[in-house]
């Protein structure tokens, strides 16, 4: 509220001209009023409450483990959710996408014995990729909106999940060892799919923040039709967009067989909504054009840390699920409230000058 | 595979069947009348229908094979049908087709109690015994239920292991299915009067109660948030097989590995990995094979006429022993089935 003179000068400056600014300043201003800092803040005081409540939440060898490793699934789906919905999409059909190779991940080492898990995990990707792409195509080219081509594709790749596995299920003894220690094993108290997962996440924010290509999925979020008259190559970056939504949610449905052993028909069901509630929650415009997969990272984390840690709170489920559904609804009003301000005070230098 | 040949048959008996009633009308008015003598379509041999709540499933896989075992040493011509998915309606047509080819009797695993009832009963009225197994119809639709284990029996069998394991003293957790899922909650309330009354369990206490929905990646979750809010737990009964393979999976490679004690009830391939790495000492469940087994000797008793269905009828079951038929014409199998590092290997269900 009192903002003294110099800080308000300076974050108007940093809004209308950044330029202006020492790059020094303008990384700090950038970082302090940055959504992703308020969320890691968040998921930082619900980390320091639930070990100060039970020091095994984060002081023993399992839940330091745990912290890291339970968010890698969803922070990778919320990852390629997060760089669809930055270009104004939405990708609804993650879940079955990644329950179709959970499954193809058991049924490959069922039928080639001795099959390299990197092999598998390949497949996985490029069976991913190609169920994005399908889904891109039909976006870019069919002109209609993703939500309603997504909501389609997620029952159809559920179907084909359903009539392929049937009542079977893969159990963890059809499994090689060595895969199923993927799912846990560690280096420096790290687990290797966090850090697969962090490797993932380095290089699609890199990739968005720097590169032409990343930069272009922005313009078409902010301005879809603009896009298209300035020239933009709209359906080519959509479709990469969906492809790699699809290859993250391949490599998803991997891990996942690695880690839980178990892939029944279910699996994955009503995670598209976790991983789009990651994304928004942290600081993603569900009308895309703005956000960073880092924020998505950080939503992925608190998201799975509080499921974690209102049990441990004593807190029960149904509150459990409204405390997500607050939190959602919080970063889209604080998502209006910062874009109506951000409006109106670019609207006032205008008038000053 | 499966799938693929027995559709065509099931359509191409229907057929037959239908061509055969319509040779096999005027006949029929007369041979029903003497008792003993319709079930000679085989020469002498018996003819049944085994029909499961669907093919493709391990656990009816393993139950036919032990009603086949039985079929051979009666000489029973027993045949396997069923739908694909385990939806009540599915399974009309079968009973239906079972009572026109005129079998002497049909072994169901039913997928409704009360659905099946008006197909069922078209079939006794044409002189087919019908017994359950597995799962009941309405006890007054059917012969004889063949019943796995009962609630007590199941109840009593998962304290008696978790006491064992844990030496008979300690914190225990419960990890169910749904908070409404009926048979679980029958089961855990039967063992909380146990722990209150019998005097072995005095130094056993339940802590907690936790539910994981029968959904893998939850019932995961809750194993590991009992393991962090109660340091002191020693055991875990998980009485659902979803439950208790994923909290062998989190115990497997967590650092509570053989501290913590894990039973419940499970199938074997679902436990096959925890048991042979030493996560799972032993876990029960029924040998659905012996189900299968026991309902093929039970027909054959029905059809013989040896037994009527009555309460305290009783017959024999070859290496099975004697059994008696109970109350509502159910028959018991016996207690719950033990599996442990010994005879897992001999199960693939």
């Amino acid at each position: 509220m009192s903002h003294t003179d110099v800080e308000a000068s300076a974050s108007e400056t940093l809004l209308v001209e950044p330029s202006r600014l020492s790059p020094t300043r303008r990384a700090l201003g950038t970082v302090l009023r940055s959504r992703e800092l308020s969320i890691f803040l968040v998921l930082v005081a619900v980390t320091v409450l639930a070990t100060s409540k039970n020091e095994s939440f984060l002081f023993s060898s399992d839940g330091l483990r745990n912290f890291l490793l339970n968010p890698s699934i969803l922070l990778l789906l919320a990852v390629g959710q997060g760089v669809v919905i930055i270009t104004r999409n939405v990708d609804l059909s993650v879940g079955s996408v990644m329950a179709l190779t959970a499954y193809l991940t058991g049924r490959l080492f069922i039928e080639v014995p001795g099959i390299p898990v990197v092999a598998v995990i390949a497949a996985c990707l490029v069976v991913g990729a190609l169920l994005g792409l399908v889904n891109g195509a039909l976006v870019a080219y069919g002109g209609v909106p993703a939500l309603v081509i997504t909501l389609g594709t997620l029952y159809i790749y559920r179907g084909i999940m359903l009539t392929w596995a049937g009542s079977d299920r893969i159990n963890a003894g059809d499994l090689p060892r060595e895969f199923l220690r993927l799912g846990t094993r560690t280096t420096l108290g790290i687990p290797w799919m966090t850090i697969l997962a962090f490797v993932v996440l380095a290089a699609v924010g890199y990739y968005l923040h720097t590169a032409r290509g990343g930069r272009e999925m922005y313009a078409i979020g902010s301005d879809p039709d603009a896009a298209v008259l300035y020239g933009l190559p709209v359906k080519r970056r959509l479709l990469a967009a969906f492809v790699l939504s699809g290859a993250l949610a391949g490599l998803a449905g991997a891990l996942y067989t690695a880690r839980y052993g178990t892939v029944s028909s279910s699996v994955g069901s009503g995670i598209e909504l976790q991983a789009v509630a990651a994304a928004v929650i942290g600081g993603i415009a569900i009308f895309g054009g703005s956000g960073t997969v880092w924020g998505a990272a950080i939503g992925a984390f608190l998201l799975v840390t509080i499921n974690r840690a209102l049990p441990s709170l004593g807190i029960e489920d149904f509150w459990q699920r409204a405390v997500v559904g607050v939190l959602i609804l919080g970063a889209i009003v604080l998502d209006r409230v910062l874009a109506t301000r951000q409006a109106r005070k670019l609207a006032e230098s205008r008038d000053h000058s | 595979m499966k799938f693929h040949t027995r559709r065509p048959t099931a359509l191409a008996a229907i057929l037959l069947s239908a061509t055969l009633a319509l040779t096999a009308c005027g006949s029929d008015d007369t041979g029903s009348d003497s008792e003993g003598g319709d079930s000679g379509s085989g020469g002498g041999d018996l003819s049944m229908t085994m029909l499961p709540k669907n093919l493709g499933n391990a656990y009816f896989d393993t139950s036919t094979k032990g009603a086949m075992s039985a079929a051979d040493e009666l000489s029973i011509d027993l045949e396997e049908v069923g739908p694909e998915t385990g939806s009540p309606d599915a399974q009309v047509s079968y009973i239906n087709t079972a009572a026109q080819q005129g079998k002497d009797a049909l072994i169901l695993s039913a997928n409704d109690p009360e659905a099946l009832c008006d197909a069922i009963d078209e079939a006794r009225s044409a002189d087919v015994k019908v017994i359950t197994f597995d799962a009941d119809t309405n006890p007054e639709c059917r012969d004889l239920f063949i019943n796995a284990a009962t609630s007590e029996g199941i109840a009593a069998k998962q304290l008696e292991l978790i006491s064992e394991q844990i030496g008979g003293s300690g914190e225990i957790a419960i990890l169910s299915a749904t908070a409404n899922a009926t048979n679980q909650n029958a089961w855990i309330e039967m063992m909380e009067a146990e722990l209150a009354e019998n005097p072995d369990y005095a130094d056993i206490e339940l802590v907690d109660t936790v539910y994981g929905d029968d959904e893998d990646q939850k019932s995961f979750d809750q194993t590991e948030a009992l393991l962090q809010n109660h340091p002191d737990l020693k055991g875990i009964i998980s009485p659902t097989t979803v439950g208790i393979a994923a909290a062998a999976r989190y115990l497997s490679d967590s650092e509570f590995k053989g501290k913590v004690a894990l039973t419940g009830l499970g199938t074997p391939n679902q436990m096959r990995e925890f048991v042979e790495d030493g996560t799972v000492t032993a876990f029960a469940l029924w040998n659905p094979g012996d189900l299968g087994f026991l309902a093929t000797y039970a027909a054959a008793a029905l059809v013989a006429g040896d037994i009527t269905g009555e309460e305290g009828d009783s017959f024999d079951a070859g290496e099975l022993g004697t059994f008696e038929v109970g109350a509502d014409g159910v028959v018991l199998l016996g207690e719950p089935f033990t599996f442990n590092t010994d005879n897992i290997a001999d199960f693939d269900f």
